[in-house]
């Protein structure tokens, strides 16, 4: 391995520069990870605001009266029950086994009594239901003692990690929920060289996975290392923006004397922390438009998702709690929680001191990509990263203007695309124009909305038009299955028909050979070989 | 707590602060020091064309939306804004009535037929500009020498007022002993009667590159000062309300074949600095071209667009019909920005070649 030199002692002093990456032999060592920081087209800078957190040590919480844990917290399928009404449970058991290759199980936040298995809102921009498991904790908080992790995980094989990763039930905890055991199994045909860590948090506001890293630096390192032994990857990277110098510190102490691990300090600039935009900064390189990040050689995992697959691997727990960030110029008492899945968001509120009168908008995840809520009764899910309450001072909420087309979003954009006109051809209904303008390669950060003059909410009409050329699309299938029926029902009435005909003439030339018989021979003869070739001409 | 309480809207759900109000009120703010010289050079007759235009503009803006039935818009003070242009444009001692009827024509057949701000096709206070310089050709190029505002020749407060609504200072005198020729006007005509450039811009005329770097020569009330003008485009660009690419492109599109037909024959075609500092080229550049609404939105867009601008600015000037062609330049290209911004799309995120 090269030995890596870092210029400017990066990060302590929240400075940006550049990375260089030598050989000891002198010879410079490109690999994948770019020898100077690389950067993405546009990008915004909101207001952080995480000082309001970024001092609070997480904290747990005292067991609520209730956990009301939703079977579909992540992308995929739903989960399905593996529990019934009145079966006692243990904090690790397993209340939902996953329902189908991208879905994820889901197992019991606490010991206690599963009490219903019933429908109940959850964070969804719809506001539905979903079906929830309902557990009474019996206030033991007792781990099944079955639960055993292993000291060693290395000297387990990598499919015997992921098949433990896989039934702990372990989502991506960014935010994008996305199962980590098929992250980490990785296509035959595909390289993996380098195991990207997000601990960018560039949503404003959150600083969850900032305090984990200060606090737990080294089960970040252990679980660092068993997905590198999962995937046979022999460089990390961790990516941390200049904005968090105590966490950077943190993390640069734990790696200190492991060259293959590197912690690097980034600009801060958001959506740094969207996987693409991480990819493109560390290594230069671009994930192909509806490609997947192993596409380019890179596997990205969130900071948090390290830890939680450490406390999976070593002390076999699945994943039953996640840091929660609560805060906002609307929180009472604003902290870091570490909240049991099933933690009503009341509750949590609550226990952060409540929310002030001038509260506006109570949000699920971070301002830029988070969820706002109908009401506060949902549950925290594996994908809570934050939960806010914005005053009107804090959140945006102005009337919406005609586009001035100033040009402001296609700046902002990470992708490079022309939001202003896709917006206009969503607005409009012009849905067939809207995959020319790359409509599907928007990653709904919001950059563009943030700056726009007009006030025009761009993300919500992209939404509104990925919809609803997804509507389109089925309908088209449906169409192009109905025709295809209905040109097989035409086809099979004209084969019968001529069926039908052919049949016909068969009888009639049976009668007429019948007639034949009975009149003279010599018409007999003249007549048949007619009729014969007629009832023939079908088959030709 | 209750659903009903708690706003429930699409993400993001904070916001940068940027408004159009806040664009239309730094233009605006860029405009004033050149402003303030056109009625410093110009004197009282400047003050009263930009008052009538823009207060025009401004009323012709809310009369009409209010006919429709919405609420009033002069609030985001784009209507003030095309009135302050299009006053920029227009001669110092322009009648009353070309004002009233340019700021008019700039908001009912320049903007509001089209839907208002956002929708319009053209410039509107260029749109406005080309109709009345077509129609009223004498009022439109009648250009009176810089006398100032305090100067001997300057006229009083009470006589601009008396020039702009009846056409002279008191009854029965008429103004033409102190009209001249713009530079741009000076070139052309003489350099067609056979003359060189330098004959031309020399002798009597005694054209100073410092003077019109200045503003101090005859002219459109804010085409004068390139100077004042440039320092309110790097304003305008130090506050992100627009970028380098549609000046800088329109610039070069209009200096490029400047440089190269005056290295062809300095006799016939004159220098580079002094298309740069005479005529309207700096305030399109910088005020006009870059007009939001009808400017292409990506990148390269604009850098064609600016292009554009300048390379037919620079060939009205040289063979066309007027000696400014500015206005008719940004116009014509105005119409070219859909298709501009259909074809210059950027290549996306993961559809260019950084992927191996």
């Amino acid at each position: 391995m090269g030995l890596f030199i870092d210029f400017c002692g990066v990060g302590r002093f929240g400075l940006l520069c550049h990375h260089a990456v030598y050989e000891t032999n002198g010879a410079t060592r490109m690999g994948i990870v770019a020898s100077v920081l690389k950067k993405f087209h546009g990008g915004v800078h909101p207001t952080g605001h995480k000082e309001l957190t970024e001092h609070c040590a997480i904290e747990p919480m005292p067991m609520p009266k209730q956990l009301i844990v939703p079977l579909h917290q992540h992308l995929g399928a739903p989960s399905v029950p593996a529990v019934k009404v009145g079966d006692k449970v243990f904090k690790g058991d397993l209340l939902g086994t996953s329902g189908g290759f991208v879905s994820a199980t889901i197992h019991a936040p606490t010991s206690g009594t599963i009490q219903a298995i019933q429908e109940h809102p959850v964070g969804h921009p719809s506001g539905l239901t979903m079906l929830c498991v309902v557990i009474t904790p019996d206030g033991a908080d007792q781990w099944n003692p079955g639960l055993q992790g292993t000291t060693d995980p290395a000297t387990l094989d990598p499919s015997a990690i992921r098949d433990r990763i896989k039934g702990a039930g372990i989502v991506g905890l960014g935010g994008a929920t996305f199962p980590s055991f098929i992250k980490l199994s990785p296509p035959r045909d595909k390289v993996v060289d380098l195991l990207l860590i997000n601990a960018v948090e560039c949503e404003p506001y959150l600083t969850c996975d900032a305090r984990l890293m200060e606090e737990r630096p080294q089960d970040v390192i252990a679980g660092i290392r068993i997905m590198l032994h999962a995937l046979q990857t022999k460089q990390c990277v961790i990516g941390i923006e200049a904005n968090k110098p105590k966490a950077i510190a943190a993390m640069e102490k734990a790696v200190a004397g492991q060259s293959d691990i590197r912690v690097v300090s980034l600009p801060v600039m958001y959506p740094q922390g969207s996987e693409k935009q991480l990819i493109e900064v560390v290594t230069g390189r671009q994930v192909p438009s509806k490609g997947l990040p192993v596409d380019v050689g890179v596997i990205v995992h969130n900071v948090a998702t390290a830890v939680a697959i450490r406390d999976t691997i070593e002390l076999g727990r699945p994943l039953v709690s996640r840091i929660v960030t609560v805060t906002g110029g609307g929180i009472t008492r604003p902290a870091n929680v570490e909240v049991l899945i099933g933690t009503l968001v009341d509750d949590v509120i609550r226990h952060c001191g409540g929310l002030k009168s001038n509260t506006k908008k109570v949000i699920m995840g971070g301002p830029m990509m988070g969820l706002a809520l109908h009401q506060t009764d949902i549950p925290v899910v594996k994908g809570t990263s934050g939960i806010l309450a914005l005053t009107p001072e804090e959140s945006s909420g102005k009337t919406e203007h005609p586009c001035i087309r100033c040009g402001s979003c296609v700046n902002a954009c990470p992708i490079q695309l022309v939001p202003c006109t896709m917006a206009w051809f969503a607005k409009t209904d012009q849905i067939d124009q809207l995959p020319k303008v790359d409509l599907f390669d928007c990653i709904e950060c919001g950059s563009c909305a943030y700056v726009c003059p007009a006030n025009i909410p761009l993300v919500h009409y992209f939404r509104y038009g990925k919809l609803a050329l997804q509507v389109k699309d089925r309908e088209d299938k449906k169409k192009a299955l109905t025709k295809q029926r209905s040109q097989a029902r035409e086809e099979r009435l004209a084969r019968e028909k001529e069926e039908k005909e052919r049949k016909k003439e068969e009888m009639k030339a049976k009668m007429a050979a019948k007639k034949s018989d009975a009149g003279s021979s010599s018409e007999a003869k003249a007549s048949s070989p007619a009729a014969s070739k007629k009832a023939s001409l079908p088959e030709e | 707590m209750s659903p009903s309480s708690l706003s429930f809207t699409s993400s993001p759900h904070v916001h940068g602060g940027d408004s159009i109000p806040r664009i239309m009120h730094t233009v605006i703010l860029a405009l004033v020091p050149a402003t303030l010289l056109s009625i410093l050079v110009f004197g009282w007759p400047a003050l009263w064309v930009i008052v009538i235009t823009t207060l025009t503009a401004v009323v012709t803006e809310h009369l009409l939306v209010k006919l429709r039935l919405r609420p009033s818009p002069v609030g985001d003070l784009s209507a003030a804004l095309t009135g302050l242009l299009l006053a920029l444009t227009l001669p110092p001692h322009a009648p009353w009535w070309i004002c009233v009827v340019g700021g008019i024509f700039a908001i009912l057949l320049g903007k509001q037929v089209y839907g208002g701000l956002g929708y319009n096709m053209f410039n509107p206070a260029l749109i406005a500009r080309v109709f009345l310089l077509i129609s009223f050709p004498v009022e439109m190029t009648t250009w009176p020498h810089p006398v100032g505002l305090f100067g001997e020749e300057a006229l009083a407060f009470g006589d601009a007022l008396a020039l702009i609504f009846t056409g002279h200072v008191a009854p029965g005198e008429v103004m033409d002993a102190i009209s001249s020729a713009t530079p741009l006007g000076q070139y052309r005509i003489e350099v067609s009667l056979g003359k060189t450039v330098q004959e031309a811009l020399g002798g009597t005329y005694a054209f100073s590159y410092f003077n019109a770097t200045g503003g101090l020569v005859a002219g459109s009330l804010g085409e004068t000062s390139a100077l004042f003008l440039t320092a309110g485009g790097i304003f305008l660009l130090k506050k992100r309300v627009i970028t380098w690419h549609i000046p800088l492109s329109m610039l070069a599109g209009c200096l490029i074949p400047a440089v190269l037909f005056w290295l062809i024959d300095g006799t016939k075609y004159p220098d580079p600095i002094f298309h740069l500092i005479t005529g309207g080229l700096v305030l399109g550049a910088f005020f006009m071209a870059t007009d939001m609404v009808t400017s292409p939105v990506t990148p390269l867009g604009q850098i064609i667009f600016g292009a554009g601008c300048g390379l037919l600015t620079y060939i009205i000037r040289t063979w066309g019909g007027y000696p400014e062609g500015v206005s008719f330049a940004i116009v014509i290209m105005n119409a070219t920005v859909p298709l501009l911004d259909q074809y210059t799309r950027p290549v996306i995120y993961g559809k260019t070649k950084k992927n191996i």
